[in-house]
């Protein structure tokens, strides 16, 4: 399986939802800063990991996966909410991988400089959350297929 | 409200470029691993080192350990929502986010306290 940038999905994209995602990350980081001044850096800590734009990108791959099926002349389909599961089936791999980001940021913020921290958090983000996706992809059937 | 005016253009700038990489990436289950991308995580924890030290960034990153697997938990219920009983994505995104909340909320009273 190849990995590939499909330049034309930024077409099909319209300006409102990229504002839209803007908007709700703007928040959400907002919110978080409120509310570890509010009630402590423990509870806002939490909101690091709220899933900020993943309800608008879920419902985005589905309108535009329905799209492509009514173009292509197909009328109803359930692809687009299988292409939004997709989608949290890798969203799954992705919040493991945060996992690592998290603990990794934890032990080297008091002792290694931000951008040193960051690089490291994110690349182990990446790295753990690729590999789940790549064995996930390659090795999911633990037993032959029966006869 | 100056830093929160700040943190609203930082959070935004991040998050719609890590939404961006994973409007481009295909295969689509690859592109999800963006969907839960430490977005938020990267752009607070630059700006509260920036105002508060790193030892209290620190200890929001422990905390962000709780939400990821809070994250997990709400992944999950999308999947089988979506994948197995083809509800519909924006009330099935929308109305799991409780489930985040309460497994976030849980962890907070039972471990982080």
């Amino acid at each position: 399986m190849i990995i590939k940038l499909n330049l034309g999905a930024v077409k099909r994209t319209r300006w409102q939802e990229y504002l839209t995602r803007f908007v709700l990350g703007g928040l959400i980081t907002a919110m978080t800063g409120w509310l570890a001044g509010r009630y402590g850096p423990v509870l806002g800590g939490l909101f690091l990991a709220f899933p900020a734009i993943f309800p608008a990108s879920a419902t985005l791959l589905e309108k535009h996966e329905r799209a492509k099926k009514r173009d292509a002349g197909i009328a109803s389909t359930i692809r687009g909410r299988l292409a939004a599961a997709l989608d949290a089936r890798g969203a799954v791999m992705g919040a493991i991988g945060g996992m690592a980001f998290a603990a990794l940021a934890w032990k080297l913020l008091p002792h290694v400089t931000l951008t040193a921290t960051l690089a490291l958090a994110l690349a182990a983000w990446f790295a753990v959350s690729s590999m789940l996706w790549y064995v996930r992809k390659h090795h999911t059937r633990l037993h032959p297929p029966r006869r | 409200m100056a830093q929160l005016i700040v943190r609203f253009l930082v959070g935004g700038a991040i998050v719609s470029a890590f939404a961006l990489l994973a409007d481009l990436l295909h295969p689509k289950g690859f592109a999800g691993l963006f969907a839960a991308a430490p977005s938020v995580a990267l752009a607070t924890l630059t700006l509260t080192v920036a105002a508060e030290g790193p030892r209290y960034a620190a200890i929001e990153a422990r905390s962000m350990i709780a939400g990821e697997v809070a994250f997990i938990a709400y992944a999950v219920g999308c999947t089988y929502c979506l994948g197995v009983r083809h509800t519909r994505s924006m009330p099935t995104a929308v109305l799991l986010l409780a489930l985040w909340g309460a497994v976030a909320l849980g962890l907070y009273t039972a471990v982080l306290l």
